[in-house]
Formats: C-alpha cells, structure tokens, sequence
C-alpha cells in the first residue's frame, strides 16, 4: 500500500472521529448542565431551540465573541501554548482507541485503498499503544502546569502545581492497573487487549480491584470532582485557568470534557470489554450488522460511563487535598499492586 | 531522500535547536520547557531507531515525570531572571568559550577520523526495540544487572527517607 | 539461560548479602530491639561471608550469561570488603551512640555498598561495573551526610554528591564510547576488537573517560578536590567505610577493565604515560599537602591520596606483578586506615571534638594502649618494615623497575621519604608532647576489637607477606 494512501485514510478517519468527538463534547455539556439540574430539582437549559439542544453551541459563540484578554503578568508564549497543547493531548489520545473490531476485506476494489484490513482506529499499527495514551497523559500534565505558571496569578500557579502533583500521583497507580491488563492480554496493542476480554471475560470482573483502581486514577487523571482540586472554586477562584477569557478558556473547557471521553473510551476498552457484545456470534447476525452493533455497543458503554462521570460530580464533595494525596499513595497504589500479584496468580493457573 | 531521512532531519533540526533554547534561554522556566521539547524530538528519533519501547518511555519518565519535577521547583523557587555568572567574571567567558572549542575539536577530530563500525544484524530488525523483546531480554542475558539495580533502587528510596525526613525515629 | 542448582555456591555471597539487607529492613521496621539486633547481624554476616568467599577462593565460575564471575581475584576482593565491613560495623556500634545518629538505617546501606562493591569486583561486563558502582557511591553520598543535623555533614555530602555524579557522567559517557568502538561490553571480548591504533580514537577517548571517571573514586589528583572535605564533614565512621574498602572498590573495577589493555600492542605506549602521570601528581601532591594539615582526618585524608598514588604505580606497571601488588597493598592499606580511623573514632568527643592534631598531645601517658594502636597505624602507613604497607610499596615498586619505570618508583620512594614528616607527627605528639591530655575517653571494646584485630592483621601482613603475596598470585 502506498503511503499517500495510507496518510489519506488515517486523515479521513480523523476527520470523522474528531467531528463525533467534538459534537460528542458539545452535547456533553449540555449533557452535564441537564443531569445537575436533574440532581438538583432544576430545570436547566430550555431556552435555546427545543429543550435547549441548541444550548452548546450559543455558548460556543459567546465565547468565540468574547474578548481575548492577556494579564500584564502573564508571559505570553506559553500562556496562549498551554490551552491549545491541552486540546492536543485531549484530541490525539483519542487516535489509537478501536471504536470496531477489525475488518477483513475481501473485494479488491476496497482492497486498493484500505488494504487487507480496515481498523477503526486511526493509527492502528502503533505497537505499544497504551503506552502512547500513558505518553499523552503525562504530557497533559505540563498544559495545566504552563497555564499555572504562565499566569503570573498565585491562584493559577497553585491550581497548576497541585494538579501537576495530582496526576503525577495517580499516573503510578494507573499505570500498575494497566500492567495488569497488559498482563493478561499479554500484549500492548489496544485491539489485542479487546480481543483478550471475549465472552463474559470482561476485565471489570476478572480483575474488580484493578478497575477501581483504574476509574479512580482516571477521575484524578481529568480533573473531575471529587477530585477536582486544581480548580478548587472557594479556594482558588477558578484554578489554573483564572486568568484565561474568551476562546482559551473555552479550549480548557473542550479539553477537559475531551479528556472525560478519552477516559471513559479507556476505561471501555481496558475493562469493558470495548467493542465485544458477549456471545453475539451464536445469533447468527450478518457480518455486517455485526461490526454495526458492536460500534454501537462501545458507544453506549462510553454513554454510560459518561453518565458515571457527572452522576458522581454531582453526588460527592471535594476531598480535601491531604486526602487527595493519601488516598493516591497509600490506598490506590497498593491496590493497584495487589491487583497485579492477583492477574499475575490468574494469569500463572490458567496458562 | 527516504521518509525516514526527512523524519530524521526534522527530529535532528528540533533537537538541536531546543537544546540551544535550552541553555541560552533567560527565563529557566522556559529553558525546562525546552528541554521537554528536546526529550520529544529525541523520543522521534528513536522511533526512527526502530526503539519504540524507549521511545515511549523516554516520554513518559522523563518528560512525565522528572521535568515536572524540575518545573515544579523552578515555579516555586522563581529564581531570579537576569543573573549572569559570565557577567561578575568576564575572564571565566574566555576559558569557557577555550574549553568548549577544544570540545568541538576533539569531536570533530574524533568523529572524522573514526572508522565506521558496522551496525549488529539484529539492531535493524524492527521488533529490536518491541516491549517483548526488551523484556526477554531483561529477564535472561541481563537479569543480574536487573536486579542489582532494584537495590539501587531501594537504597535511594532509602537515602532520600533518612536525609529529608523531618522526624527520623 | 541455564539454571543450575549447584551453581549456587559460586555467587552465594552475593544473594546472602542481597536477603540480609531486606531481612535488615523488615527487622528495622517490625522488631524493637532492632538497635541491638542489627549491628550484631551485620558483623555476623559480614564474617561469615568473607569466611565464605576464601573458602571457594579456588573455584572459578562464570554466572548469569557472564555477567559474574567468582574465584580467584574477585574473591580475595569479597573477602576484603566483607572483613572490612565488619570491622566498620564494629567501629561503627558505639560511635553513632556517642554522637546521637543512631538510626537503623546506616547498617542496611553499609550492607547495600558493600553488595555493590561485590558486584564490582565480580564484574564480567561494563554494565556490571556501573551497577555495581552506582549502588556503592549511592550508599556513600547517603552515608556521608548521616549526621543530618551537622553542617559539615550536610556539606560534605552534597559535594560528594554532586562531584560523584559528575565523574559518573564520565564513566557512562566513557562506557557509551567504549561500547561504540568495540561493539560488545562484555570484559573478555572487549579487547578483541580495540586497537590502540590512531583510527580508534573514539574508544581509546572512552578508556581515558572511565579511567578519569574512576580516577575520581579513587581519589587521584587531579579528581581529588572533594577529598578532604567530604572525609572530615563525613561521621568518622563512614570515613573509614569510604576511605578503604570504597577506594579497594573502585580499583578493583580499574584493574578490571584497564589491565587487560596492557595485554594489547601499542597500549603500553598511550596509557602508561597517563596513569604513571596521574601517579605521580597524587604522590607528590599529596605528600606536600599532607604537611600543612592540622585536623588529623584531613590529614589522612591527603594521606589517602597519596596511597592512591603508589597504588597506580603497579597498575602503570601493567604487568602481573603490578596488579599482584596492588591488591596486596589493597588489603595492607585497607587495615591500616580502618585501623587509624577506627582511633579516630574512639578518641573524638560529641560535636566533632578533638579531631585537631594538637589535640592528642600527652595522649601517650594517659592512654597507652590507643596511644601504642594509633602509633602502629602510623608507623604502617608511612611504610616501616615490619608493617604491611612496607611490602606494598616493595611489591608495587619492583614491579615498576621491571617494567622500566624507575623513575616512577623513585618518585614514589621519595615522596614516602616526604610521607614520614606527617606521620611522625603525629607520634611525636602523642609522647613527646608537654601538656597533659585534656580530654576523657569512653573506652568502646567493640571498636577496640575491630581495631586490635586489623593490628594484628597488619603485623601479620608485615611478617608473613610471602605467603599472602603467593596466594593472591597463585591467580
């Protein structure tokens, strides 16, 4: 396969799945406004369109019109960097997820562009491809320290550094929670581990510690309550991004409801079982419908975990941070590592 | 010129141009920042140097975790911008710009003259630098190194309680 | 990779050593009475093991991949760090009480830089040495500042600290270049590959690297500026961990790596020159410096660079009966300061007091015994016949008059002529001082054993070195 060609199907993908990501995002919002209302005997957004649907884009607009406005303290490079290097990470962790299982293609028409095999990632053959979303994450971490720092505002600088500390903490026992999926699917490609979890083998349930360990890493991860201290409103004002108006603070914004996605899309393909419906090839479906219903189910089980997400913010209060920080190191992290002595006792019986 | 030629130059070009960003910055903030980007840039070439595995891990340990480390000392000390040792001691500037030419020189010279050893067969293959076999490795030839350096390991962990914890008992 | 049970025999010292720092750990951690338990483990199973590695002294091997070897050499090495470590841990007991630093920790890192040193001196692979040596030089940095609330503690452990890890750049860069040019790390075949001739520059550029990095371990002008204040800030104890087995470490490593060398064509022509130059400045440096000292741990320490000196004499030489001398002065040096140090110890008061020279005037009436030890110690160092370092220096000597080098063993000779002023001085102090002693000494017997039986090792060294000397060449 030439490799213009291959370059212009990742590209298209991207096209398409950054699109469903952002619209995703946009409704996510008003996803979370209308759930809170719910959890708080509200009404919520009605006012833009039917039932306020068209909410999340009013709000794109006000803030795309607002003023962009840079404090004198600030230095600036690094202070218009940081929002955008946030999105960046939020969007291109996204690349290496399989939304579908693999296709074989057999009509050589299709053949000539796609090649042998149609994946639903959009760079499907990265090797270590857990390792590149861990990459990632680690580098989120310097967007919300440079926007800290390059504030030159003291509540930003302390909403930058606890957060940097914050997902330093919990990258460890995130990442001792992937080794033992790794563990078990005995590879790094993310197609690999779905495949490994086939029929009820889901790893939420051959592994239940690793999948509290992980979701919990993956709240501290994003920033979201009960975890939410860099943004910490009574204490910090609004936390690393106080000082950002108009379209950057928007893109903090995008970046952190991309990131919950990216997360719960994580957490679906580690634990979930991603795309797999148990036993739906004993019903004899076409081929076709098939993949159609196994894209759909990995989209309603990111729906449900999205769901999670706000349910839990609007459900718990804020830790505080010595807790934070506790619960990081010597709750999580040990189980974490109990959790993988567990996989590997699994993984030695039944080998 | 291969793809991976132009790749090569690209990650090269960007290498070495943050390094000198790095050092010739004023702000040292800025100058970790740098560093970071000159950590991604190397992670590129070693791709390129079909090593994946340290590719990502370069990523992920030393601009995950160490340069925040060092950024986070550099925010909260907030040293002063405009301190320059050259400046109280102009006579150490000449010995500097010595040394460092003599560095180029001998590099050069040494680079130059060096006769080119041959590449090991199985460092071009690509599954070289592949998790599994990182870990096959690790786990047989080097397995003695591996686990010496856990000790290591502990003794830091070690070092670092009883020289900065406030109350040893 | 094949395991075998039987193996075992050969590297169990090392996975002794490697369950006695865990058991230590879990023993600081859980038990109450770790302060009593501890020492007495560490002196227990640093005996055994340096029992253990003569017993196998005979047996060679080569372990994990070849990574390892035993027998031989390196167990005349494990048995020198092992009978060292035990007389510091017995040094060690009461004077961490007296000064107020006990924690149970100084005896798990004694423990670890004591499994590096094995692991260096074992070593069949660049990457071996470098482990081994981060573990050691570690283990130092840490141990050097254990006195947290001193200043001269905290200094000469940040200086270590921060000069250690820049020679540590030199030996991995030197590492990187070696592996460059001979394409391999393992020592046997390192040399298959090297020429010494002009186009190897890269690798030949590495060697000096790695000699330069371990140049600095060892103490040798011009790497020799963090000596003296790193030995006096450091608790005395650690001193004398650092100052004998830690430099027998790091040499070990060098007569790894660089003898082998000699072996090669045109090797002789370009490193010679360098390691009898790094020699020679250590010697005469030194020597001369040694003069002006007035706090007696400085002293020895410029003594120490002198040592290291005479020691890189044999290793000029390049031939077998340089690196024979070497590990006999080796174990003789080792002693006599353990020895020295160990005094040291006993005789310093809390807050680092009576350390300067002056301050033992008198002592020979009032203490005889330390008096008498301390005056063995010196008259060794400064290489009077009937004590060890006399056959060292005669070793090492010869063997550069018979690798043409007279002149570096005149120099040598000299600067030992030098060498008798400070030592002296001492001495003269101790008996022929005016004043009465001023200060009172809590005797230590624990102390007083470790130092009694490397007196005793001394003398012996002195009056059978025939038959040492034949064993460690009978490899």
């Amino acid at each position: 396969m030439e490799p213009w060609i291959n370059a212009g199907v990742a590209l298209g993908k991207l096209l398409i799945l950054a699109n469903i990501v952002l619209i995703n995002v946009a409704y996510l919002v008003y996803w979370e406004r209308k759930l809170s209302a719910w959890a708080q005997s509200r009404v919520g957004p009605n006012r833009v369109g039917p039932a306020g649907l068209l909410q999340p884009f009013a709000d794109v607009l006000k803030l795309v019109l607002k003023e962009d406005i840079v404090p004198t303290q600030a230095y600036k490079p690094i202070h218009t960097l940081a929002p955008f290097l946030a999105l960046f990470v939020a969007f291109t962790s996204f690349a290496v997820i399989p939304i579908g299982p693999d296709i074989t293609i057999a009509d050589s028409a299709w053949q000539a562009i796609f090649g042998d095999s149609f994946s639903f990632a959009i760079i499907p053959s990265i090797n270590p491809g857990i390792l590149y979303i861990l990459a990632l994450t680690s580098i989120g971490v310097y967007a919300i320290t440079m926007s800290g720092w390059s504030s030159g505002s003291k509540y930003s600088l302390l909403g930058g550094v606890r957060s940097s500390a914050q997902m330093i903490s919990y990258e460890i026992s995130m990442g001792f929670s992937i080794a033992g999926v790794v563990l078990l699917a005995q590879s790094l490609s993310p197609q690999a581990i779905i495949e490994s979890q086939s029929g009820w083998m889901w790893n939420i349930f051959v592994q239940p510690i690793g999948f509290i360990t992980f979701v919990t890493a993956a709240f501290a991860e994003t920033n979201r309550l009960p975890f939410d201290l860099p943004e910490a409103e009574p204490e910090l004002v609004g936390g690393y991004h106080t000082e950002y108006s108009s379209m950057k603070f928007g893109s903090f914004f995008l970046a952190e409801y991309a990131n919950m996605t990216t997360a719960s899309a994580l957490i679906v393909l580690l634990y979930l079982g991603g795309w797999q419906v148990p036993y739906i090839e004993k019903l004899g479906l076409s081929e076709t419908l098939t993949v159609i219903i196994q894209v759909a189910a990995f989209f309603l089980k990111v729906a449900a975990l999205l769901f999670f997400f706000i349910w839990v913010r609007w459900s718990i209060p804020r830790f505080r941070y010595d807790q934070l920080m506790s619960i990081g190191w010597k709750v999580m992290f040990p189980l974490a590592l109990i959790n993988l002595v567990w996989v590997a006792v699994i993984a030695m019986i039944f080998n | 010129m291969t793809l991976e030629q132009v790749l090569f130059g690209f990650f090269a070009l960007v290498a070495v141009v943050s390094a000198v960003m790095m050092i010739t910055g004023k702000n040292p903030v800025v100058s970790a920042l740098f560093l970071v980007l000159n950590f991604g840039a190397l992670s590129g070439t070693y791709v390129l140097l079909r090593a994946q595995f340290i590719a990502v891990v370069q990523i992920i340990v030393y601009a995950g975790a160490i340069m925040v480390l060092f950024l986070f000392v550099l925010m909260l000390l907030r040293p002063d911008r405009e301190q320059s040792y050259f400046k109280d001691k102009p006579q150490m500037k000449l010995l500097a710009i010595i040394v460092g030419v003599l560095m180029l020189a001998q590099i050069a010279y040494a680079v130059l003259s060096t006769t080119t050893g041959k590449v090991a067969e199985e460092a071009s293959r690509i599954e070289t630098g592949t998790i599994e076999n990182i870990g096959r490795e690790l786990y047989t030839t080097y397995l003695l190194p591996f686990e010496a350096i856990a000790f290591v390991l502990l003794t830091a962990t070690l070092g670092a309680l009883v020289l900065s914890k406030k109350k040893l008992d | 990779m094949d395991f075998n049970l039987s193996d075992i025999t050969g590297y169990l010292p090392l996975v002794i050593l490697a369950a006695v720092v865990l058991i230590s750990l879990v023993i600081e951690m859980y038990i109450k009475s770790a302060p009593k338990i501890l020492p007495w483990l560490t002196v227990i199973s640093f005996l055994g093991l340096s029992y253990q590695s003569l017993l196998t002294i005979g047996k060679p091997g080569s372990f994990f991949n070849n990574m390892l070897a035993t027998g031989g050499h390196v167990n005349i090495f494990w048995f020198l760090f092992n009978f060292g470590g035990a007389v510091v841990a017995l040094i060690t007991i009461d004077y961490l009480k007296k000064t107020e630093i006990y924690h149970g920790e100084y005896y798990i890192l004694l423990q670890s830089s004591v499994l590096g040193m094995m692991l260096i001196a074992g070593a069949k692979d660049l990457i071996m040495v470098f482990v081994g040596l981060e573990l050691m030089s570690l283990t130092f940095y840490i141990l050097a500042g254990f006195a947290r609330k001193r200043l001269f503690s905290n200094e000469a452990a940040l200086k270590y600290f921060l000069l250690g890890a820049f020679a540590t750049g030199f030996i991995v860069y030197g590492l990187a270049l070696i592996y460059g040019s001979s394409q391999t790390l393992n020592i046997d075949k390192l040399y298959e590959h090297f020429t010494f001739e002009s186009k190897n520059i890269v690798g030949i550029i590495g060697l000096f690297l790695f000699f330069a990095g371990f140049a600095f371990k060892i103490a040798s002008v011009p790497f020799h500026m963090w000596v003296p204040d790193v030995y006096q800030g450091a608790p005395t104890s650690t001193t004398a961990l650092m100052s004998t087995v830690g430099k027998a470490a790091a040499f070990s490593a060098l007569i790894i790596v660089v003898s082998p060398a000699f072996g090669k064509e045109k090797a002789t022509e370009i490193l010679t020159p360098l390691v009898a130059t790094f020699a020679t400045l250590s010697m005469v440096y030194g020597s001369i410096t040694a003069i002006m000292q007035t706090d007696i741990k400085r002293m020895l320490a410029y003594s120490s660079i002198v040592h290291a000196g005479y020691m890189l004499i044999g290793l000029a030489a390049g031939n077998k009966e340089g690196i024979d001398g070497v590990i006999f002065y080796l174990i003789a040096y080792s002693f006599m300061n353990l020895g020295a140090f160990g005094l040291i110890s006993v005789l310093e008061g809390k807050e680092e007091k009576n350390l300067a020279i002056s301050d033992y005037t008198g002592l020979g009436s009032k203490y005889p015994v330390l008096a008498g030890l301390l005056a063995l110690f010196m008259f060794s160092l400064t290489g009077i016949p009937p004590f060890a370092a006399f056959f060292g220096k005669y070793y090492v000597f010869m063997a550069a008059i018979r690798a043409d080098l007279l002149w570096l063993a005149i120099v040598g000779i000299a600067a030992s002529a030098i060498s008798l002023y400070f030592y002296l001085r001492v001495v003269v102090v101790m008996y022929f001082g005016k004043d009465e002693s001023k200060f009172e000494v809590t005797s230590s017997n624990p102390a007083l054993t470790g130092i009694i039986v490397s007196a005793l090792l001394v003398i012996l060294m002195g009056v059978l070195p025939g038959s040492i000397i034949d064993l460690i060449a009978k490899f």
